[in-house]
């Protein structure tokens, strides 16, 4: 094949042919071999500057002293000087008294906030709204109590722990091994009609023995729970598992167990407080 | 006499399949074994009814082997639909997380299914590609026949024999849990076999060539053969559980098995995705364009610098991790020195069309060849960059990351394949032309579009979440939980997925003209017979 009469520049081909693929012999690019050299210069000093060549006992430090351990350790260094005064503060103030002081009380809620997205969120959701089995932290409905010092002490020692001997204690019986099936539909209509329909308006009557007789001594007479055992208020139309019939029906069955972890084993006193004054401003504190 | 021999191990391979299944711990590996014990088995009956027979002696020699060529431009259809289909499928399943149907789960929620689509698009679709272009390249640049007789159609048969039994596993739950090396040690084993017949029938080729030297497309799909091979068996290293069952356990552990996934991650994108298509651009641009290729030094200087600095860069996915901070140095240095070598490429292939612009305008064929060139342009600027450490401390565990990978697979690797078949597919099946260009354009502009609306949403979403992550107040404290983040993400997640649906219809509209072509362009009357070019 000859050469391409329509060339503009006329470089030499190298002669090799493959199936009609020919080769111009042009040179380098100038730019592109000159960027190369550039980065290979650049290269050059930065595996000088920096750790990089792996020798026999440790590979070299680079004259820079650079190191991604102690850079990270400086700046958790730095940002734990930067708070230590506040946090010493938080941690020995009463707690009632957090909300009293705008400037603790803006850290805290800040803080608390952190804290609530790292450690809470996956549970009680980003916005502390809860989901099933996971209460919402957002209204007045508290199952262990919500004034500060109650949400600190849950936060503390967690819910129906292993790992802590003064976690929130409580354990509902399965009243499928206690009562019968009649019953326990005759108890269940009842407890939807406190806040609501019943399945069966003509078992709400006899329903209401059942739960004297069984579930008054925790959930009160009148359903409205007992914040020193957990015990929820049965009459308020919020419910942490749900309020239909079937899950009313599994839940007094089956009863339930949720847990929660106790944060004192991972967060320090300031960040426990501070994602008590956090929770406890959210809208539903007491 | 050859057919009794196939005949035996045929069915000494069922009779141990059958075992196996009989034997097996697990369901993937029951599946497996029955893949196994079903393909050998039709294929002893095939070679059975064969044997005995006579065999017709036309001596083949002076001919193309293009038979191979053709099924695998067939099974890089049909693989390149499935796999984007599933990718599109995966996509709408992180913007709508009701996609993982509860009667799915275990099969087809998106953990199992986002290993079925990188593998089905990597190794499936850019794997046959790689296959049918090298043997159909390698045959014309070296004007001989495909070396070993039906060594080739082994290789074709036992790539889709991988591919099945690595798919089927993956829906199973059979899986090493290392990225793009997900099958399980048996199927490993077979890969390798497969994969040192391919090595054989290239290198066998090249050494009965005709012409004197070996052509630079040669040289990169080589040394992606070569490297893939050596890759594949380190990375692979492990120890079945037991030999009835799917699981095993790796060699290395800790921050060297982490070490060794990403020296073979990054290689699989340096050889499998770069190395192996860049062989593919230098024959079918210059064919497509019917110009020089630009410059014989470049690509000497170019392929030999890639291929030094390429296999140190893997690191740079390990930044601010367990692994050593030299290491990631290292990987970071020679990511940034591969820039220039990586561009020797695109100005080769780039600056092959000078002379030949106006084609642009009339050949939709080279314009998708040169919008690949394109977005491999920009993928290995973007991927230097990303390497360097304070650029990856806000883009590594991003959509950053994805949206990188699919500029490059969908733009380059993708666009590539494209061009090729569509030279490949008139002069394999004997047509005078394609059956509708303007089909190629539209396959040309939904692709396209397609891209740009996924590369753009993902740079978008990418680095929003990088900064959200990172984002603290006055105090130093973190604003954002990990779930506002995500869902801060789902409109983007939406265009992303619309940028999908693009480029699928792209990719069946393309099917559909290329089966047009193989039915309905005029035929061709042409030798197909081994000559040098000179």
């Amino acid at each position: 094949m000859s050469k391409k009469s329509d060339q503009k520049h006329e470089v030499e081909t190298t002669g090799h042919v493959w199936d009609g693929i020919e080769e111009y012999n042009n040179p380098l690019p100038r730019w592109w071999l000159w960027v190369l050299y550039a980065c290979i210069a650049w290269g050059i000093w930065y595996v000088i500057a920096y750790p990089a060549w792996p020798m026999i006992n440790q590979a070299t430090a680079g004259y820079k002293g650079w190191s991604t351990r102690a850079n990270i350790a400086v700046e958790l260094a730095e940002a734990e000087a930067a708070n230590a005064e506040i946090n010493a503060k938080l941690a020995s103030t009463e707690l009632t008294m957090i909300a009293k002081d705008p400037e603790l009380q803006s850290y805290a809620a800040s803080a608390g906030n952190a804290v609530f997205k790292t450690w809470c969120a996956q549970c009680h959701g980003s916005g502390a709204a809860g989901t099933k089995g996971y209460p919402n932290l957002l209204d007045n409905d508290w199952l262990w109590g919500g004034d500060v010092d109650a949400i600190h002490t849950t936060i503390r020692h967690g819910v129906r722990s292993d790992d802590d001997d003064d976690t929130r204690y409580s354990e509902m019986p399965k009243f499928g091994e206690i009562l019968e099936q009649e019953e326990i539909t005759q108890v269940v209509n009842f407890v939807m009609s406190l806040s609501g329909t019943p399945d069966d308006a003509s078992t709400v009557t006899p329903g209401s023995v059942v739960f004297a007789d069984n579930c008054a001594s925790c959930h009160a007479d009148d359903g409205t729970g007992d914040r020193e055992q957990g015990a929820p208020n049965l009459t308020d139309a919020i419910w942490l598992y749900g309020g239909d019939y079937d899950t009313l029906t599994q839940t007094v069955t089956n009863s339930r167990f949720g847990v929660m972890p106790p944060w004192s084993t991972r967060l320090s006193e300031a960040e426990m407080r501070a994602v008590a004054a956090y929770v406890h401003q959210l809208g539903g504190g007491e | 006499m050859t057919n009794y021999i196939k005949l035996l191990v045929l069915g000494v391979v069922a009779f141990f399949a059958l075992v196996a299944a009989n034997y097996a711990r697990d369901l993937a590996y029951l599946v497996n074994a029955l893949t196994i014990a079903l393909a050998a088995a039709g294929l002893f009956l095939w070679t059975l009814r064969q044997t005995d027979e006579p065999v017709n002696q036309t001596d083949l020699s002076g001919e193309y082997m293009d038979g191979v060529v053709r099924a695998g431009v067939i099974a890089t259809c049909l693989w390149g639909v499935v796999g984007f289909l599933v990718g599109t499928f995966i996509a709408f399943q992180l913007a709508f997380p009701a996609l993982n149907f509860e009667f799915l789960q275990g099969i087809g929620n998106f953990g199992r299914l986002r290993p079925l689509h990188t593998s089905a698009v990597i190794f499936a679709f850019g794997g046959n590609a790689l296959i049918c272009t090298s043997f159909y390249v390698v045959q014309r640049t070296s004007a001989a026949r495909l070396w070993g007789g039906n060594t080739a159609w082994f290789v074709f048969w036992g790539y889709q024999l991988f591919i099945v039994l690595a798919a089927s596993g993956y829906l199973l739950g059979a899986t090493q849990s290392k990225e793009y090396a997900e099958p399980e040690w048996y199927v490993d084993l077979w890969l390798t076999v497969v994969w040192l017949s391919y090595l054989a029938v290239f290198v066998g080729t090249i050494v009965k060539r005709k012409e004197r030297h070996i052509y630079v497309a040669n040289w990169f799909y080589l040394s992606f053969i070569i490297t893939v091979a050596m890759l594949h068996v380190v990375n692979n290293l492990s120890i079945p559980v037991s030999i009835w069952g799917s699981k095993s356990v790796q060699v290395f552990s800790g921050v060297q098995d982490a070490m060794t996934q990403w020296w073979y991650g990054h290689n699989a994108v340096g050889f499998f995705l770069t190395a192996g298509f860049l062989g593919m651009m230098y024959y079918f641009v210059p064919k497509q364009a019917e110009r020089p290729v630009y410059s014989y030094k470049l690509s000497i200087i170019h392929f030999w610098a890639l291929i030094f600095l390429y296999i140190w860069a893997g690191p740079h996915h390990l930044h601010y991790t367990a692994l050593p901070d030299w290491a990631a140095t290292l990987g970071m240095v020679f990511s940034i020195i591969l820039w220039m070598p990586s561009w020797g490429g695109m100005i080769n292939g780039l600056m092959t069309l000078s002379g030949a612009w106006d084609k642009l305008r009339t050949d939709p064929v080279i314009r998708m060849m040169v919008i690949s060139i394109g977005f491999y342009g920009m993928s290995t600027f973007e991927g230097p960059m990303m390497s360097i450490r304070a650029v990856n401390s806000l883009s590594h565990y991003t959509d950053w990351t994805i949206g990188h990978v699919h500029s490059g697979a969908l733009g380059w690797n993708g666009m590539v394949t494209f061009g090729a078949l569509y030279f490949l597919v008139p002069r394999l099946w004997n047509r005078e032309r394609l059956y509708s260009l303007s089909l190629v354009n539209w396959h040309f502009w939904l692709a396209t579009i397609g891209i740009v609306l996924y590369a753009a949403s993902m740079w978008v979403t990418g680095i929003m979440e990088g900064l959200m992550w990172r984002e603290v107040d006055a105090n130093g404290f973190l604003v954002n939980s990990f779930a506002d983040t995500v869902s801060a993400k789902l409109p983007m997640y939406i265009v992303r997925g619309l940028g999908g649906v693009m480029f699928l219809s792209g990719a069946i509209i393309m099917c559909y003209n290329l089966y047009m072509t193989v039915r309905r362009s005029p035929v061709l009357d042409t030798a197909n017979s081994v000559v040098p070019a000179e």
